[in-house]
């Protein structure tokens, strides 16, 4: 925008200018003007204005204004055209500008690394002849080296020779020494050495009592075979002590490798129980339940290497897992602790229970296992302690027979009380039956008794009989109390 | 602890009986056995002459006295006093004498490393050995008694044989692969040979009962090679200590290096607990000098000493050795393993004043006991994992897992502890004087 601002004073200008400088046309010139811009125009492709074909020297005012429009639209094309050539100009100006500060700072970086190239230049020449001395130096030390070797060598050699030869000497002398001094008398019975021997007042026994053997092959098998049989039980206790430490290594690496899988299992757990299902996890998972899976069918005493490389390299896979497990808590604590995060709780705090927690499950384990033991005391005393236990079964039996006798007793009773207390029924129905027929009777005697009574005094002997019948009547009716108390007894 | 009476010895002649009943001691050419508890003396014999050498049979029935400037070894028995036995080497001289394992050989060998004779006390008869090497150690039994290896030099070469005690045949001769064998010992379970060369070459070969060669092992070249070597009590550690101030221990299973010991002159980083031993003299004024104060103990005028730990990281006092004399004073040249095969004591002789104690479960530094003299012997408790060590001063020192302390030797005059040794049932400790000994008896573990 700015240049065409830049220039509306400039396109005013003209304008300005030609009112105040005076006008192209004037009142005189009209025709020469008409005529000189119809050729302007007609040069520039517009229709002229006038036309001189009548003579009349009239402006076409349409044709006129139509071309003013048209030269208005040109002027304005060309000034829109003026403004973006004038922005290209200050924008080609300007990055020339720019070429020209690059250009120069370049060729001051140019100039710059050519004294920094010389100057390495001359420093790699100064190391290349230190280089040059030192190897020099090197070389001279190495052989050095070499002549103060060889020197020794051929000292050593000559040492050696020189100490062989004194030797040789030295045994000589000795060799000669010997026959001196364990030389006999000689012929004139000078004894000139004194000879060596032993007086001793008694010879002793061996140590273990037995008599001395002879030398024979026999022996000498038998030594062979003595010692023999010695490197041999040593080489035995040495196999067995090593084939029992590899079992107990072996045991704590397949301990070490099950409680690897479960820590990491758990972490597994609580993680896919926190987050999404991750594929990576998902492997972990598997390829752990599969370790367990094959190390619940490993036995500890397969020793071959296949076992063996696959005991190891699934216990570095373990423990590389379990590394890397910890080394994720470890970063993830040390971002998270920054933030006082409610739920995340100090590090002290967390170890501080974690041992916590440790010792309890030390501690639980230890009575869980003291409860085993006992268990097994438990279940192991009945097979030691019989006669302590056949005692107290002698007890219980006495006890229990004494109980059982009782028991007998008492259903017999209650048996023998059944069957008093049914006859006591039956009695008592009995006795229902008959006192019932009794009253009858006695109904029936006294009925006749009354119609006898009725009939005259003579029926005095029927007195008698209802006397002896009431006699009878009381006699029975003693009899019955009797007997519902017999009855009524037993019960 | 209490401390026995002083009695008189020559030489640091003193052995206890293997069975641990009697103490056999010398005093010039006398012999004289003591009952180990009571001290009295049971037995007393003569011999004629000065007395170098008193060893005890191993069923403690007999003693041999070696006089070696006569050639003589009188052997005495326990059981019969008036029974004698002399064994004269004549002219022939003798160097060194000792028991065989069964008790009833001795061993003797004459002037020069001629041959070694072996004189019988149940037969007539008499063997000779030729060609015996002169050597640090040419000659071991093992444990069981029932071989002894044997160090010999032919034409230049070194030859190693071995014997059946039993009868003296030889079992097997075979060629070392040593340029100059300086010693040869059998590992406590009698199956391993360990045989090292000589201190200018560092060379440990190893060989089965039956001769073969089972392993070598060499650590560096050029050097002073190995100053002294150990098996562990169960024989599962070979332990060289060489010029190079390092202990090198080798397992029996593969015979290769598991662990090496530094003796660094700066100890730093390290769980080891050094104790200094400290001495502060009490202050006598010399005008308070009376017969009286002197003659009543030497507590009042010897120095109190006791032990300190000191902070890590420390130095340990170095002493220089002059390397262009022979045999300099640098490297290992003192090692014993505990009963228990849990200790390595180490004594380095640039550092002499210093005793390093190894704990070899875990295979690292457990102590480091700095002295204020050169540490002159030190041994540990057959029994039970206890160091006594002494310095040559009145004082004698103890070291346990537990803690150190230094006990002062209570006898009138001085009593300069040069040499010490353990009684076999670990109850008390013999130590010996220039002339004379005493006995400590350990009935309390009272440790700082």
């Amino acid at each position: 925008m700015s240049p065409s601002r830049l220039y509306t004073p400039s396109v005013m200008y003209p304008q300005n200018s030609f009112n105040v400088t005076g006008s192209f046309c004037t009142v005189e010139n009209i025709s020469e003007c008409i005529l000189y811009i119809n050729q302007e125009l007609s040069s520039l492709g517009f229709t002229p204005i006038f036309r001189n074909q009548d003579g009349i020297r009239d402006v076409d005012a349409v044709v006129a204004l139509n071309n003013i429009y048209e030269l208005l639209q040109l002027h304005r094309q060309t000034v829109g055209m003026m403004e973006d050539l004038e922005v290209d100009q200050l924008k080609s100006s300007s990055d020339l500008h720019y070429q020209h500060l690059t250009n120069s700072r370049l060729k001051d970086q140019l100039e710059h690394s050519k004294k920094e190239n010389v100057r390495q230049h001359e420093r790699e020449r100064q190391l290349e002849t230190n280089m040059k001395t030192m190897r020099n130096c090197l070389k001279d030390a190495k052989e050095e080296v070499q002549r103060l070797q060889g020197i020794i060598a051929s000292r050593a050699t000559q040492y050696s020779h020189d100490i062989k030869r004194r030797e040789r000497e030295y045994s000589k002398v000795k060799e000669r020494l010997n026959q001196l001094l364990i030389a006999r008398k000689d012929k004139h019975g000078l004894c000139v050495y004194s000879l060596s021997g032993m007086e001793v007042l008694n010879y002793v026994g061996r140590p273990d009592g037995r008599r001395c053997l002879w030398k024979t092959g026999k022996t000498e098998a038998r030594h062979e075979g003595e010692m023999y049989k010695t490197l041999l039980n040593e080489f035995d206790n040495r196999q067995r002590e090593l084939m029992m430490e590899n079992i107990e290594l072996k045991k704590v690496l397949q301990q070490m490798k099950r409680e690897m899988m479960a820590v990491l299992n758990s972490k597994n757990v609580c993680r896919r129980e926190e987050k999404q299902n991750n594929p990576v996890d998902q492997s972990l998972q598997q390829t752990n339940s599969d370790d367990e899976e094959n190390s619940f069918k490993e036995l500890p005493g397969i020793s071959c290497d296949h076992a063996r490389e696959k005991l190891t390299n699934s216990i570095r896979q373990q423990w590389r897992k379990l590394k890397h497990h910890v080394e994720k808590l470890d970063s993830q604590a040390s971002i998270v602790q920054p933030d006082d995060n409610e739920d995340t709780i100090s590090k002290q705090v967390h170890d501080e229970e974690t041992e916590k927690l440790r010792l309890e499950i030390q501690q639980c384990k230890e009575f869980i296992q003291t409860q085993q033991q006992l268990l097994q005391q438990q279940l192991n005393t009945p097979c030691d302690e019989e006669t302590g236990a056949v005692l107290n079964d002698c007890y219980m039996l006495e006890e229990k027979e004494r109980l059982k006798e009782e028991w007998r007793g008492f259903a017999e009773q209650r048996k023998n009380f059944e069957m008093e207390r049914k006859n006591f029924t039956e009695a008592a129905i009995r006795l229902g039956h008959e006192r019932k027929s009794f009253e009858d009777d006695r109904a029936i005697w006294l009925k006749h008794q009354f119609l006898n009574t009725s009939f005259g005094d003579h029926m005095k002997p029927q007195c008698r009989m209802t006397d002896e019948l009431s006699r009878q009547a009381v006699h029975e009716e003693k009899n019955l109390p009797i007997a519902a108390k017999v009855s009524k007894s037993h019960l | 602890m209490n401390f026995s009476e002083v009695l008189k010895q020559s030489n640091q002649l003193c052995k206890v009986s293997p069975d641990g009943k009697y103490m056999a001691t010398c005093v010039q050419y006398r012999l004289m056995v003591r009952d180990i508890n009571t001290l009295q003396i049971v037995h007393l014999y003569s011999c004629m002459d000065q007395v170098m050498h008193v060893e005890w049979s191993a069923d403690s029935l007999f003693i041999l006295c070696a006089m070696y400037k006569r050639g003589l070894v009188q052997v005495w028995s326990l059981e019969q006093p008036d029974w004698h036995c002399k064994i004269d080497e004549g002219s022939i001289g003798l160097v060194s004498s000792r028991w065989s394992p069964d008790g009833r050989h001795i061993l003797n060998t004459t002037e020069f490393h001629l041959r070694i004779t072996v004189w019988s006390l149940c037969t007539k008869s008499v063997s000779y050995i030729k060609y015996p090497k002169a050597c640090q150690k040419g000659m071991d039994f093992t444990s069981d008694g029932r071989y002894m290896a044997l160090a010999e030099r032919r034409e230049c070469k070194d030859y190693i044989s071995v014997f059946v005690c039993d009868d003296w045949h030889l079992l097997r001769h075979f060629e070392s692969e040593t340029q100059d064998l300086a010693g040869l010992e059998w590992s406590p379970n009698g199956c391993v040979l360990a045989v090292w060369d000589s201190c200018l070459e560092y060379k440990m070969l190893l060989y089965s009962l039956d001769g073969r060669l089972l392993s070598s092992y060499s650590a560096y070249e050029w050097s002073l090679g190995i100053k002294c070597v150990t098996w562990s009590p169960s024989s599962q550690f070979l332990v060289i200590g060489s010029y190079d101030e390092k202990v090198r221990i080798l397992n029996h299973i593969t015979w290769k290096k598991i662990k090496e010991f530094e003796h660094p002159g700066t100890i730093s980083i390290s769980k080891a607990v050094v104790f200094k031993e400290v001495e502060k003299s009490v202050v006598v004024g010399r005008d308070d000098l009376s017969i009286h104060q002197l003659t009543v103990g030497n507590s009042l005028f010897s120095t109190q000493s006791k032990y300190e730990i000191i902070e890590l990281p420390t130095q340990v006092p170095v002493i220089k050795p002059d390397l262009d004399r022979a045999n300099p004073k640098i490297g290992i040249s003192a090692m014993a393993f505990s009963a228990d095969n849990r200790y390595l004591a180490t004594k380095n002789d640039n550092m002499p004043q210093s005793l390093w104690v190894w704990d070899m479960q875990r295979l690292c530094l457990l102590a480091v006991l700095e002295q204020t003299a050169p540490v002159r012997c030190f041994n540990w408790d057959p029994c039970r994992p206890r160091l006594a060590l002494c310095t040559g001063n009145t004082r004698v020192y103890l070291w346990s897992p537990a803690g150190c302390v230094s006990v002062n030797v209570p006898v009138e005059g001085s009593f300069q502890v040069q040499s010490l040794f353990w009684h076999c049932s670990g109850n008390s400790l013999i130590l010996l004087s220039k002339e004379q000994l005493c006995l400590c008896y350990m009935d309390s573990d009272d440790k700082k």
